[in-house]
Parts: C-alpha cells; sequence; structure tokens
C-alpha cells in the first residue's frame, strides 16, 4: 500500500500524531459547544456562530469531494441552495415542519447530484471544474426563472422556521437563537460523524488512492468513476444539508445562495483551512465567514481585501492553516 | 518554473500573518462608553454589486440627516449616530446576517434598508421579531405596506401602484391608448405592470401585448423587435437600473423614439445621468426631483448634498434622509424609544418642510405606515437648464393622496402588538 | 412571421458574434495554459472603462484602437506576477486566482470610476439604424460585427500565419514537447495571456457602446462564453466561434416562440451537447483531461 503523506482523514502515521489529533478533535467540539457563550466577548453574534458552523459543513462537504478524493467542483453551491429551497419549499407550501423540510431538500438535491454526476464522471480536471461550474449556473437560473414557484430574483419569503417538536419537548429554535446553534450543530456533528466514518472505511481509503494517483487506483482495480460519482453525490448531500440549515438560519432563501460566487466561498474557504485535513475546512470557514463580517463593515471596498486575501492564499498558503501547522509540528 | 527561495516565501508569510493579526487587534470590538449612549440607527443597504449606486445615495442622504438631527439636539436629548452594513448585492443572508448583527451586537434602535424589496421584507422579519422599527428606504414592490404590511415597518418611497396612478393620466393624454409592456420578470415589475395596467384601463387604454425580461439582460433588441411588430403608440419601459439603460439606450440607437412614444413608470436620475444625452428621452414619473424652485425645504437640502458630494441629491438621497428625519421626528414625538409607542405616534405623522423638501407636507397613513408624498410626472431631457444634472422636465405635480388608492385597495390588514 | 424570425436571426449572429469575441479571449488563455479566467469580465469591463477615460482625449476611433491594447498591458503584467506562479500546480489554484482577481477588479473599477453607470457615447454617424425596416441593424451592431470578423480574421493569421501562432497551436497540443524544442514557454503563455485579455478589452469597448458602463458590466457577459466554449468544443477556437454564433442565434429564434426561455434555451443546448457529445461540437478528442 503505497505510504500515505502525512496523516488524513484522522488516521494516525504514529501514536504521538494520534494524540495530537485526538486533542486537536477535542479541542475543536470544546470550543464549537461553547461559541455562543464566548462568540459575544470577541465582537461576535450567536448568528454568527451558526453561520460558521453551516458553513463549516458545506465546505467539510465540499472537501470530501475536492480534499480527499482530489476532484474540483466549482458548482457546489448548487446542491446548497436546492437543500435550501427544497426546505424552504416545503415548509411554505407543504407542512410546517423542519425535518421534513431538510428531508425534502436533501433528497432534492442528492437526485440532482446523482443525475450531473453520471453525466460529468468521465471528465477530469480544468473541463470538469468547468462543467460544475455551467451545471451550477442552471441550477441559479432555474431557481432565478422559475418565479412562480421559488419567487425568482425576490426569493422565498413568507415562511419561518418550525418549532421542533421532538415528541417529549419543543425546541423553540423559531425564537431562541442559541436553541438554533445547537441545533445546527447537533446535525453538523451527526454529519461529520458520518463522513469521518466514511472516510475511515475502505471505500475512503479508495478514494484517498484515487487523489494520490488515479492511474494505479485503476490499475488496483478500484472502479474509479464509479467511486468518483458516489463520492460527488455523498458530498452533495451533506451539501445540502448545510443549504436546509442556511434557509432556516435566514427564514430566507433566494437564487444567489446558488451561485458561482458562493461555490468560489466554498472552495477557499476549503483550500484557506487545509483542503488535506478533516477539520481544515471548519477552520477556513470559520476564518473567512468572520473576516468577510468584519471587513464589510470597517469598509465599502471589502470586494478588494476579500479578493486580495484569495490572491494571498493562493500564492503564499496553498496548505492552508492546517497544513501549514501540520508542516511546522513534523519539522 | 522559477523558485522561491524558501527561506523568502517563509519571512514573507510570517510578515503576512502578523499583518493580519495586528490589523484584527485593533478593530472596534470593544465599543467605549464615552459619556451619553448614542440613539443608535443601523443601514443595512448595498454599497457594492449591482445596486451599488442607489443604495449609496441613500446612505448618502442618511449621513446627512444624522448631521442635522445631531445639530438640532439629536433624538431625545441624545446623539444620534448611524452604522452602516454592506447588505451586498449578493446572497441575501447577508442581509439578514447584517441586519441581526445591527440589533445584536450593535443594539440599534432603528433599521433602514434595503434597496430590493424582497430584502426588505427579509429584514423586516428580523426587526419584528425584535420589535423595532423598520424603516424602508427604497424597495418599492405593493406588499411591503400592503398584503404583508407589519405595525413596525414604515416605507418612505412609493409603491407601485401610487407611481402607476401617477402617470396613467398624462401618457393617455399625450400618447395614445395603445401599450406594449417590457417588464422586469420579479415582483417590482409584476406590480409596477398590473398598477398601470388597473390605471390605465379606467382610461381606456388596451394593452396590445408585453414581454417579462430576466433581471439583468443586457439585450434588449429581439424584444424591441417584437415590441416594434405590435405597432403600439407607448412603448412601456418598466425596468429599472442597468437594465434601463441598456434598453432606452438600444431602443434609441433603433430609432423607436421617432416611431412611437416610449415611457414608463418609475425613472430616477441615476440611470439618466448613466446615459448619453440622446437616449435621455421618455415619459416618467420621479419620486423626487431636486430642480424644485421656491419649495420650502428643497434649495437647503441640495446646497447640503452638493457640498457633501459635488452632484445633486436624487430621489434615493431623499429617501435616505427622510427614513432617518422620520424615526427621529417619531422618537421625539412618542418621547421613547420603545418600538410600539414611536410606531403609534407615527400614525398619521406629517413630515416638516425642512424634511419634506415637496409642495404638499408627506404623512405616513394610518393603518398602513405607507408615506403618501406628491408625485412628479414629467419626460427626460438630455439637458436643461438648470444645470448638467438637470435631466427631467417636470410637467405636473401629483397630489400624494390622488394617486394613492385607498386603504383597503392596498390590502393591508394590520394588527398590532398588545403588549 | 417570418420576417420576426428572420430579423432574429440575423439579429442573433450580430448578438452571437460579440460573445464569440468574448469567448475567443477565454478559450485562447484555456487551451495553452490551462486557466480558467474567471477575471475576464473584469478585464471587459476595464477595457471599457479605460475606453472612458480616454474619450476625451482620444475620440471614439482612437480610444477602441487604444484601450484593448492598454488593457493587454495590464494582463501581460497580472499574468508575469500572479499567474505564472501557479502553472504546473493543480488547476483549482489559477481558478481561485482569477476568482479573486475578478473580485478585485470590480472593486477597483467601482473606487476610480464610481458605482453610478457612466454614459459612454459613441459617434452619431454610428447609432442611427441603416433602413427604417431593418431597424434593429444600426449601424453600431453592423460595425461591431466587422469588427468582430476583423478580430477573428487577425486571430486566425496570427495563429496560423506567424511564428508565434504556431508556438501557441503547437503549445496547446503538447506545452512539453515545445519546450523541449527550445521555445520560451513562459513567454508564449505571456503574450497568449495578453492576446486573450486584449480580446477581452476589445470586447469591453464595444460593450460599452450597447450597454449602460458600471462596473458589474462583465459579470453577466462570462457565463454565455463559458457555454459557447463547452457547445463549441474545448480546445478548438473555430469551435468558440461557432459555439458563440449559436448561442446568439438560438436566443434569438427562441424570443420569438418561448420568450421566457430566451436564456433557457444555451443551457439547454449545453446539457444536449454533453449529453451526446461531451467534447463539444468541433471539439478535439482527448481534451477532458
Amino acid at each position: 500500500m503505497s505510504a500515505l503523506p502525512h496523516a488524513s482523514a484522522g488516521v494516525p502515521a504514529n501514536p504521538g500524531t494520534a494524540l495530537r489529533e485526538h486533542a486537536f478533535t477535542f479541542l475543536v467540539w470544546l470550543l464549537l459547544l461553547s461559541m455562543p457563550y464566548w462568540m459575544g466577548a470577541v465582537g461576535g453574534y450567536t448568528e454568527l456562530a451558526s453561520r460558521v458552523v453551516i458553513m463549516g459543513l458545506a465546505a467539510m462537504a465540499l472537501n470530501f469531494l475536492l480534499g480527499f478524493t482530489g476532484v474540483l467542483s466549482f458548482g457546489h453551491a448548487a446542491y446548497f441552495g436546492l437543500g435550501a429551497y427544497g426546505v424552504a419549499m416545503t415548509v411554505k407550501y407543504l407542512a410546517p415542519s423542519t425535518p421534513l423540510g431538510l428531508l425534502v431538500g436533501v433528497a432534492v438535491a442528492t437526485v440532482a447530484a446523482a443525475v450531473i454526476g453520471g453525466l460529468i464522471r468521465k471528465m477530469r480536471g480544468v473541463y470538469f471544474a468547468m462543467v460544475t461550474i455551467a451545471f451550477g449556473q442552471v441550477f441559479y437560473f432555474i431557481t432565478f426563472r422559475w418565479n412562480t414557484v421559488t419567487g425568482g430574483d425576490d426569493g422565498l419569503t413568507g415562511w419561518r422556521r418550525v418549532p421542533l417538536h421532538l415528541g417529549f419537548t419543543n425546541v423553540p429554535i423559531d425564537t431562541n437563537d442559541k436553541a438554533f446553534y445547537y441545533f445546527a450543530l447537533a446535525i453538523f456533528a451527526a454529519c461529520v460523524a458520518v463522513m469521518a466514518f466514511i472516510l475511515r472505511s475502505p471505500f475512503g481509503r479508495s478514494l484517498i488512492a484515487i487523489r494520490e494517483n488515479e492511474r494505479r487506483a485503476r490499475f488496483l482495480g478500484i472502479p474509479v468513476e464509479q467511486h468518483i460519482w458516489i463520492s460527488f453525490v455523498i458530498s452533495a448531500f451533506f451539501a445540502a444539508v448545510a443549504g436546509g440549515l442556511y434557509a432556516l438560519l435566514n427564514n430566507f432563501v433566494d437564487p444567489r445562495a446558488l451561485r458561482w460566487d458562493m461555490s468560489g466561498n466554498f472552495v477557499i474557504m476549503a483550500v484557506l483551512g487545509g483542503m488535506r485535513s478533516f477539520w481544515g475546512p471548519l477552520i477556513g470557514a470559520a476564518i473567512f465567514v468572520a473576516l468577510q463580517d468584519y471587513v464589510s463593515s470597517q469598509t465599502e471596498n471589502w470586494m478588494s481585501f476579500i479578493g486580495t486575501f484569495f490572491i494571498l492564499v493562493v500564492l503564499f498558503f496553498p496548505r492552508g492553516v492546517l497544513g501549514l501547522i501540520k508542516r511546522r509540528a513534523s519539522k | 518554473m522559477s523558485q522561491h527561495n524558501p527561506l523568502d516565501t517563509k519571512i514573507s508569510r510570517r510578515r503576512l500573518i502578523q499583518a493580519a493579526a495586528a490589523t484584527a487587534l485593533t478593530g472596534p470590538y470593544i465599543i467605549s462608553a464615552r459619556g451619553e449612549q448614542p440613539v443608535k440607527l443601523g443601514l443595512d443597504n448595498p454599497l457594492t454589486g449591482t445596486y451599488a449606486a442607489v443604495g449609496k445615495n441613500e446612505m448618502i442622504g442618511c449621513q446627512l440627516a444624522i448631521e442635522e438631527i445631531n445639530k438640532k439636539g439629536g433624538i431625545l436629548g441624545r446623539p444620534a449616530q448611524l452604522i452602516v452594513e454592506d447588505s451586498t448585492s449578493g446572497d441575501a443572508g447577508t442581509a439578514v446576517q447584517k441586519a441581526r448583527k445591527l440589533f445584536e451586537r450593535d443594539g440599534v434602535d432603528f433599521l433602514l434598508g434595503n434597496v430590493n424589496s424582497a430584502l426588505s421584507l427579509a429584514m423586516a422579519d428580523v426587526a419584528f421579531e425584535k420589535k423595532k422599527i423598520l424603516m424602508v428606504t427604497g424597495g418599492h414592490t405593493d406588499a411591503v405596506t400592503g398584503t404583508t404590511c407589519h405595525w413596525n415597518v414604515f416605507r418612505i418611497c412609493n409603491t407601485t401602484q401610487m407611481e402607476a396612478n401617477a402617470v396613467a393620466p398624462a401618457l393617455v393624454k399625450n400618447a395614445g391608448k395603445k401599450w406594449y409592456y417590457i417588464t422586469p420578470d420579479y415582483a417590482f415589475g409584476h406590480t409596477l405592470q398590473s398598477g398601470l395596467e388597473k390605471a390605465g384601463a379606467k382610461l381606456g387604454v388596451t394593452k396590445v401585448g408585453g414581454d417579462l425580461t430576466p433581471l439583468g439582460t443586457t439585450d434588449f433588441s429581439s424584444y424591441l423587435i417584437k415590441a416594434q411588430a405590435a405597432n403600439p403608440d407607448v412603448l412601456m419601459l418598466l425596468v429599472q437600473g442597468n437594465d434601463m439603460i441598456n434598453c432606452l439606450k438600444q431602443a434609441v440607437q433603433f430609432g423607436l423614439d421617432k416611431k412611437l412614444h416610449i415611457a414608463g413608470g418609475q425613472q430616477e436620475l441615476e440611470p439618466l445621468e448613466g446615459l448619453p444625452p440622446e437616449a435621455r428621452i421618455g415619459t416618467w414619473v420621479f419620486e423626487w426631483y431636486w430642480n424644485q424652485p421656491g419649495v420650502a425645504g428643497v434649495k437647503e437640502f441640495v446646497d447640503a448634498i452638493k457640498k457633501k458630494t459635488g452632484r445633486v441629491p436624487t430621489a434615493r438621497t431623499w429617501f435616505g434622509f427622510a427614513s432617518v428625519w422620520a424615526c427621529a421626528l417619531g422618537a421625539n414625538e412618542a418621547k421613547s424609544l420603545d418600538g410600539i409607542k414611536v410606531a403609534k405616534a407615527l400614525q398619521d405623522f406629517k413630515l416638516p418642510p425642512h424634511v419634506a423638501c415637496m409642495p404638499d407636507a408627506p404623512f405616513f397613513r394610518a393603518g398602513q405606515n405607507q408615506l403618501i408624498p406628491n408625485l412628479y410626472v414629467g419626460h427626460a431631457q438630455a439637458k436643461g437648464p438648470a444645470g448638467p444634472d438637470d435631466l427631467f422636465k417636470v410637467t405636473d405635480v401629483v397630489k400624494g393622496p390622488d394617486a394613492a388608492g385607498t386603504l383597503e385597495e392596498s390590502g393591508c390588514k394590520m394588527t398590532w402588538p398588545s403588549a | 412571421m417570418t420576417q420576426l424570425i428572420l430579423f432574429n436571426v440575423f439579429n442573433g449572429l450580430i448578438v452571437g458574434a460579440f460573445y464569440a469575441l468574448m469567448a475567443l479571449g477565454l478559450s485562447l488563455i484555456l487551451n495553452l495554459s490551462g486557466v480558467i479566467n474567471f477575471a475576464h469580465g473584469g478585464f471587459l469591463a476595464l477595457g471599457a472603462y479605460i475606453a472612458y477615460s480616454l474619450l476625451p482625449f482620444t475620440g471614439f476611433w482612437g480610444a477602441l484602437v487604444i484601450a484593448p491594447v492598454l488593457t493587454a498591458v495590464i494582463g501581460l503584467i497580472v499574468e508575469r506576477v500572479l499567474i505564472r506562479p501557479l502553472y504546473g500546480r493543480d488547476p483549482l489554484y489559477s481558478l481561485l486566482l482569477t476568482f479573486g482577481l475578478a473580485y478585485v477588479l470590480e472593486d477597483v473599477a467601482r473606487a476610480i470610476w464610481g458605482a453610478q453607470s457612466v454614459p459612454f457615447q459613441v459617434p452619431a454617424s454610428l447609432t442611427t439604424p441603416l433602413s427604417a425596416q431593418f431597424f434593429f441593424l444600426t449601424g453600431y451592431r453592423i460595425f461591431m460585427v466587422v469588427l468582430v470578423a476583423a478580430a477573428v480574421g487577425g486571430l486566425f493569421f496570427i495563429l496560423n500565419r506567424t511564428r508565434l501562432g504556431m508556438r501557441i497551436r503547437a503549445g496547446t497540443s503538447d506545452l512539453e514537447t515545445v519546450s523541449t524544442l527550445g521555445v520560451n514557454v513562459r513567454i508564449l503563455r505571456n503574450l497568449n495571456f495578453g492576446l486573450g485579455i486584449y480580446l477581452a478589452g476589445l470586447a469591453g469597448v464595444l460593450a460599452a457602446g450597447l450597454l449602460g458602463l458600471e462596473p458589474t458590466i462583465g459579470t453577466s457577459l462570462i457565463m454565455p462564453s463559458f457555454v459557447a466554449i463547452i457547445v463549441g468544443g474545448l480546445g478548438s477556437l473555430p469551435g468558440t466561434l461557432l459555439g458563440g454564433l449559436l448561442i446568439g442565434v438560438a436566443s434569438g429564434i427562441t424570443t420569438v416562440y418561448f420568450p421566457s426561455a430566451t436564456e433557457a434555451v444555451i443551457y439547454v443546448m449545453m446539457g444536449i451537447v454533453l449529453l451526446i457529445r461531451p467534447r463539444g461540437l468541433l471539439g478535439e478528442e482527448g481534451r477532458l483531461q
């Protein structure tokens, strides 16, 4: 078996690294669980914390494909957005139920990803990226133009989060910011656990093999196209969950959630945090969301800052924050 | 490929991180309490992207109002402060996030915005939750003070029905009764068109055809070809902003203005300024215009804005200006910052001349929270007598109540909280 | 009805020619360097704004000549400083870089020229229709088609008759071999990028005559270019040209029958092409990598 560089997917290369990995995971969870309480002190607010978690999930979903399978999708906002619209339309038109909304949103997005993934699984590299961009744009276009159903440019309003009826108690996620944060965090935790589980499984190992060297993987008998297809669908699935949560966060959804700049944001989050590590995208999302929030309040020219930031990350930090830390640590 | 000296990269990377950390730490996260706590108003408006031009003009109006209010003693004796957030013209989540930020982190007492009607509705929801007032500065769609009206949502700019009612008579008189519509395909466009159809029907107007164009259309040639083939008297261009510029430019290049009358509903100074002189044509309705000789308050306002920016104020500037003043006056009238009390104080509230800047005093109609102002019907001109900014000739100042329709027609059924 | 269709076909060719111009620049850069230039719309806007600033000094014709050249120079600098370090790395990075660059270009345009649309005036001689019946054939639109034809002709001349062009074509097929044959690949990529940006700048000046000139003028034009490339075929410049024209005509005809589907049709076309012939109409085999 080829020697995998560094520890990836949380599987330690040696006991020392294992301890560091576990400690890091523990730290991340500690911060996440307590975020609403220390967010205010650093100039944030609870809603920002929810946003970090949701974007983090989306970035990690993308990274399942990008960082672990080595396939560049620049159109993931489409599935994110479909998840969002699924929730919004279900709550508004079908039944005021949060779980049902999430289910519908995720189902729609997964089906779409299955179809599209099937169409493009033979493509690679730049062409694959272009086609994902184009398909992402198709969905943007549909939500934008089908305005009798989706509300078009005006977005879908007139609905709100519905409190969770858990049988023994009602969770007031509609009125209580903190309640919503922990709800989002719970879903995040479930998704992350499943992702980690998949990555540790033989299937996950084969994805990493494909990333490292596709030809060799093929010679080893791995059905590369099929695996890429499945990875694509899994990644879209989790992106849709994030999208559903996003719609619930805003009580609003509009076509721009599916546009290519949203896709680009997910990619930059993954790269910024470190594509090769599991928690990287979450770190990247935290930095990006906080940065954007802060800079856009300070200056009208935040676009120059964010754009320059992208450029600097690409030129100087291609391995991302966690990649940098790992390299320092392993010296 | 050129090799970077690894040492170079490391040093520059470190410097970058240090620079970033330094900037972050000097952020104004810690709000120092010095003396009187100001009354904060939050503006959540687009400053970048497609709507940047009008969004920024609204912001300038807001800023001027804050300066004037503080010169006159502030709100309830405390200084007024404007906190501005960019809702961007991108994803709506940002607008909602900024609204929450303004309420939770900055503790604003009033929320203002947005240019985009849909975002106004989303922000209204946040304000409703916090029991604070939202003053809608620029979203025109009827629903905001119509079917989805709330006690806490007030609107300065007009509804599309009001604009339609104002301009229809002039068109019938001067141009004709066969109308073709080019309508932007979103709520604003739909309601403006149905408003015009309703107003026109009362005057015997027939619709000979129409097309819905997606927002952001750059090439209108195929729509214009179709329009011309339908042989209307009037070509109604309801598109706004950049779409308006593109469409008018192309219509004039096709020589359509010589064959039929070009007109529409809402028009603003910003697109007219962006058009080449030969394309500044057509009959439109403005919501406010700077060249009003003899009307109280106008000269002071225009001069103040000219001093601030070097340009004349547009209707958008006035929207921002009046919005902030309305909040301040409402608070002073109610002697409180409590949302419900201020909202009640603003029912049927008339804006004073130095804020109104129009012939008849505009007022917030009770039960609807919609400002009923004058409307200015006229035609665009390449250049006017009052200077290079005089791009609109007002032929008719319509009184608000005449154009407004009844409260019932608006569809607003307002409920007040029992608290 | 036939007149309406005919009008729209002609008009569609005119619009398609414009899309093709934009797409060709994008395609040039993509084929040789493997870079998806998200900032292409930003360069288009830059070209337009530079022309606008030159108008009082050089008039329209002077601006038309000078502005694309200046834009290309900026393109050359950008390629040298920002993009060159990324060759040989995963294409992801150049994509992200141009993405960030697009943000910066839009913001710089807004900072320098303002968010407000600025009035761009073309000579009166061009803005009148040629005949009352064919009113959509304005002098400007005809001029635009002529200019695009000239630019395309010039491009194909450069590619087929000059040494630079030959090297670009060779490099598009196999850059490694070209390099071992002693060609300075860095300069080649640089010049190729500059050529692509020249086309973007030219498209910008032309666009300013038709559309409102404001900082986001380029962003809506990028997507049709992508579709033109995918439909026409990756790696094929004639394909891109064909793709652009097809999109224009298809949109035009659709407006007659299904006005609301005018834009949708280009995505439908893309979907069909990807299903039936994934390498595009004139695309080359093996270009999918």
